[in-house]
Formats: C-alpha cells, structure tokens, sequence
C-alpha cells in the first residue's frame, strides 16, 4: 500500500520554482530515500508533505487521503512527523520534556506522557541524557532529539531531513541499526540524505530530485549509475568523461 | 501533586492569612493592594512566562474585570459577586478576542507587545470618553460592607478573599505546569515550528493561554474595584498596571507558580519604602521600580524564585 504520495506538487516562491511538479509515492513499511544536489528542493517538499508551506499547485495523499489543505499539527495527528535539517530543540527544556511534548500528542496524561518519553529515549540511544538541558547536547545528541520527539508522537511515517549530516563516520554507524529497528516495527521512512553510505545501506527505493524536478527513481544502486543523476551533481557531460575513463563512479 | 511542590506555596498564603492575628491596618491595607498586583501578574505570567507572549497591555484585561464588575453592580444592581464573575468571563472573552485577532495575524514578540499596548490604550480612551463608565469623573460603588455585596467591615475580609483567589490560580497553575497543556504552551514559548511538527495546535494553545490569563488578570481588577470602590479610565486601563503586573512576574521567576507573588510582594515592600522615606519625590517609587527590572534581568533572569530554586539545589548536590 502506498502510505504518502505526492502528485504533481510545485512550489513557487516569487520568481523561483522551488518544486517543480514532483510526484513520487512511498510504500508502507519502506525506507525510501530523497536525494539531490543543494538547493534541488527537497527541504521545500518535505515542508509541503509534512503542511509547514502549501503547495502552489498538487496534492499530498497521506494513506489515500488528501491532506493537501492541512495544518501540520492535523497531519501530525494522522502520523506523519519530521525533523528539521536545522535543529530545533526546545532549548530551555530537559532532553526528557522536549521528548515529552512529541509523547504528549497520543497521551493525555503526564506520567504516560514521560514514560512514553524514556521509552523512546531508550530506542534511540537517549536514555543516559535524559535529564541534561537539550542546550548542553552534542550535534550528535541533538540529532538524536530530533529523532526522539518525532518517534514519540507514534508516527506511521517519519519524514527524516538530513538526521545524519554533521555526524562523524562511527556515530552515522551507531545510528543505522536505530533506523533500520524503526523500520522494522513498521513506521516507514522517508528520508532526505547526503551520506551515500546510509542511502546504500539502508533505503529500498530512491528518489532523485534536482532544480525542482524528478529526474530519476529506483533501487539505490541503479540510480547512482543514471547518467541523468551523474550530470545534476556534476555537471554537464560528466557521465560521458566518466564512462570513457572506465566506470570510474564505482 | 508532590508535597514538596505544595509545600512552599502552603507556608507562603498560610502565613500571609495569619497576617490580621497581629498586623495593623496599615500593613493589611498594604498586603491586600500588593496580593491584588500579585494574582494580576499571575495572569501575566500564565501568557508571558510560560507560553513566551509578553503582553504590554494587560491593564486591557484587568480593566475589564474592574469595569464590570462595578458597572454590573452601580447601574444594573446586579449582586455584586454575580457582577465579579461576569467580570471575569468578560475579562477572558477580552483577551480570547485581542489573542485571536493578533495571534492569527502571527505576531509575535515585541509587535505583540506593541499590539496589547494598543488595545489596553484604545479601552482607555474610550472608558474616559464614554458614558456608563461615569467618563472622566469616574465609577463610586456604595459603600454598604457586608458579605453579599463582597464589602467587608474588617481588612481581613478582603484579604481572605484575595489569598482565596491567589490559592486557587496556584493550584491551577501547578497543575497546569504539571500536565499536557503546560508542556505544549512551554514548547510553543521555545520553538513554534518544532510545536507545529509535534502536533501542537499553536494557534488553539494561545488563545486557551491568554483567556485564561485574561480571567485570572480580569479577577484581579473586580477585587481591585471592591477593594477601592472607586474606578475611573486611568486606573482602570492604566499602563501603570500593564507595567506592574509584567515587572512582578519577571522580578518574582518567570514561569514559576509563586514568581509572581513574591515579585509583587517585594516590588511594593520595597516601593512602600521608598516611599515612606522619600515621600516629596514623586513617582520615586516608578523611578525604583525600573532600576530593579533592568537589574533582575541582567543579574536573576530566573527571577527571585529561579534564584532560590538554585540555592537550594546547589546546598542539595555540593
């Protein structure tokens, strides 16, 4: 079953056509990937699917319903949450409170709430932090409350935005099992991602986005080799040079 | 509940209503106006201190509270209990109406500041212009003390009845600091994107905020119009309220349950004072007032509350 699909979304800010009708659908239970070049417009799809900005023209279709109209808390409610690529802790907050206002959203009362909380802190590697201000965390902590206060409003799809940028390579591999454990209790994944190694690693299916438009989807592997996607991050006629050099892109 | 939570707040009020055993009227007359200021910036600081809105204009609801219940009482005859919490729920209704308009237009920061302090001046203006407000002659509610026309013969009367009121909006406030709608009015003060993305209806959670506040601020003003029997434009929609109740909280500990009282009870020992010593300058108290503001955000941003919570815990973990 198809849990998001987006169809023929654009996105204009002014004169720039951020989006640029994208449609694209991810699978329940999947990890799907969201790649592309800088400023490719995926940070703008993410804020459309998840409700932070309304599409200038398409439809999002959250479990086969349109949802395109909705506020984010509403969509939020249905299961869907995300992170930001910048991160955006409650500052003044404990690592527990700020876990538990995403807890909050499926339990009404404060000691669910907090126990739902280290639940989740438990999962993703938090447990140890839990009373440390959120301001006195690591890039890596941050990154992980990121993923927590999402996690703890039991979504059916979370919507990741670069949750592994700024790691270095040992806490990317710490991180992987803790993705692939949420998968596997069936929320499914759409992430965007710049570290290749995760997007191989992890994702079933990717999806290429370049000034605003799809150019290519499929397995991983497949889609590193298209020469549509060699030429957006290289430039033009890279993918001929590379060929000519003798598969150099491996 | 934990006791510990309770118990500061029971030793505070339980003291102050012990106060009329030994105290002069004088001292009364002084606890009751500084407890009045104090259940005023308690309101302020369900809006400002917990949900980040810092409202420059909350005499707008204060005023209402005070208006009402005196108009309620001097023209309609209504008993004058029924007109405090008619009061009240117009008090609310006002600041569900001033957070509706300027919240959905998104204003944030010192623009919702600029805009409370719009609206508190426009009632004002109109309160001294119009006709049932008694105008610029103002507003005298008959004295005839007795229980059911909320008048008390004795100063501990009314002074039961403002600890009565400030006991309950603690109670309130703790709970609210302790459950669901706490921890999402706090994430909408710290971050409204990371709120939004967590299923937090941030527009629903303000206006429930600043109706609440505007009650609690709004009940302050009915007891101000009891406690005086007198109104007119400038006390009522004054800025001097607006001033008092925001320097009260923040003094006292924004976002705390007993900041706001022990701000205001400090704010006007420390002013009666002054006053008392420097009595032929005008407006000193004021002048004092400011010093202690741009001192306690500069040196006990947590307030004098924050400032007690970490001695405590440092003598607690050496």
């Amino acid at each position: 079953m198809i849990l998001l699909s987006v169809e023929g979304l654009s996105k204009r800010f002014g004169g720039l056509l951020a989006v640029d009708k994208a449609s694209m659908a991810v699978p329940e239970g999947s990890i799907t990937g969201l790649i592309g070049p800088n400023g490719a417009g995926k940070t703008t799809l993410f804020a459309l699917a998840s409700g932070f900005l309304e599409p200038s023209a398409g439809r999002v279709l959250f479990a086969g319903e349109d949802v395109t109209a909705e506020p984010p808390h509403r969509r939020a409610r249905r299961g869907i949450a995300r992170t930001f690529q910048i991160v955006q802790p409650f500052q003044g907050l404990t690592v527990h409170e700020n876990i538990a206002v995403g807890a909050y959203l499926r339990h009404a009362g404060r000691q669910a709430a907090l126990d739902a909380a280290r639940a989740v802190a438990e999962e993703v590697g938090l447990a140890p932090l839990l009373e440390t201000p959120a301001a006195a965390l690591t890039v890596a902590g941050r990154k992980r409350l990121e993923l927590a206060r999402a996690l703890a409003t039991a979504p059916r799809l979370l919507l990741l935005d670069e949750v592994l940028a700024g790691l270095n390579p040992s806490e990317v591999r710490d991180i992987l099992p803790v993705l692939r454990a949420i998968r596997a209790r069936g929320v499914t994944i759409l992430m965007i991602e710049h570290v290749m190694q995760a997007v191989m690693n992890l994702c079933d299916h990717v999806h290429v986005l370049a000034q605003g438009r799809m150019i290519a989807e499929g397995p991983p592997r497949a889609v590193c080799n298209d020469a549509a996607v060699i030429e957006a991050y290289l430039g033009h006629g890279a993918a001929a040079r590379m060929r000519a050099e003798g598969g150099a892109h491996a | 509940m934990k006791a510990r939570d309770i118990l500061p707040l029971a030793l505070l009020l339980g003291a102050l209503a012990l106060t009329p055993l030994f105290a002069s009227n004088l001292l009364l007359n002084f606890l009751v106006s500084a407890l009045i200021i104090a259940l005023g910036a308690q309101g302020w600081n369900l809006l400002g201190g917990y949900g980040g809105q810092l409202s420059f204009g909350h005499a707008a609801l204060f005023g209402t509270g005070a208006y009402a219940t005196a108009i309620l009482q001097t023209t309609f005859g209504v008993n004058a209990w029924v007109g405090f919490a008619c009061g009240i729920a117009l008090a609310a209704l006002t600041g569900w109406m001033i957070g509706f308009l300027s919240f959905r237009a998104r204003l944030r920061g010192s623009y919702f500041a600029l805009v409370t302090l719009a609206f508190a001046e426009v009632l004002r203006i109109l309160a001294n212009a119009a006709g049932f407000t008694g105008g610029a002659a103002g507003l005298l509610i008959k004295l005839e003390p007795s229980f059911a026309n909320f008048q008390f013969a004795s100063r501990a009367g009314m002074l039961w009845v403002v600890l009565a009121c400030i006991l309950g909006v603690s109670l309130l406030t703790l709970w609210i600091d302790r459950g669901r709608f706490g921890a999402q009015l706090v994430a909408v003060r710290e971050n409204e994107d990371a709120a939004r993305a967590l299923g937090v209806d941030v527009l629903a959670t303000k206006l429930r905020a600043i109706a609440l506040s505007g009650a609690i601020t709004g009940a302050a003003g009915g007891l101000y119009a009891q406690n005086f029997l007198y109104l007119d434009a400038n006390i009522a929609y004054g800025t001097w309220i607006s001033v008092e109740v925001l320097i009260a909280a923040i003094v006292g500990g924004l976002g705390t349950v007993l900041g706001p009282v022990v701000g205001a009870l400090a704010l006007h020992g420390v002013g009666e004072v002054t006053k008392g010593l420097l009595g032929w300058m005008t407006g000193v108290d004021l002048m004092l007032f400011g010093v202690i503001l741009i001192a306690a955000v500069a040196f006990v941003p947590a307030g004098l509350v924050g400032a007690l919570r970490r001695l405590r815990m440092r003598r607690a973990t050496p």
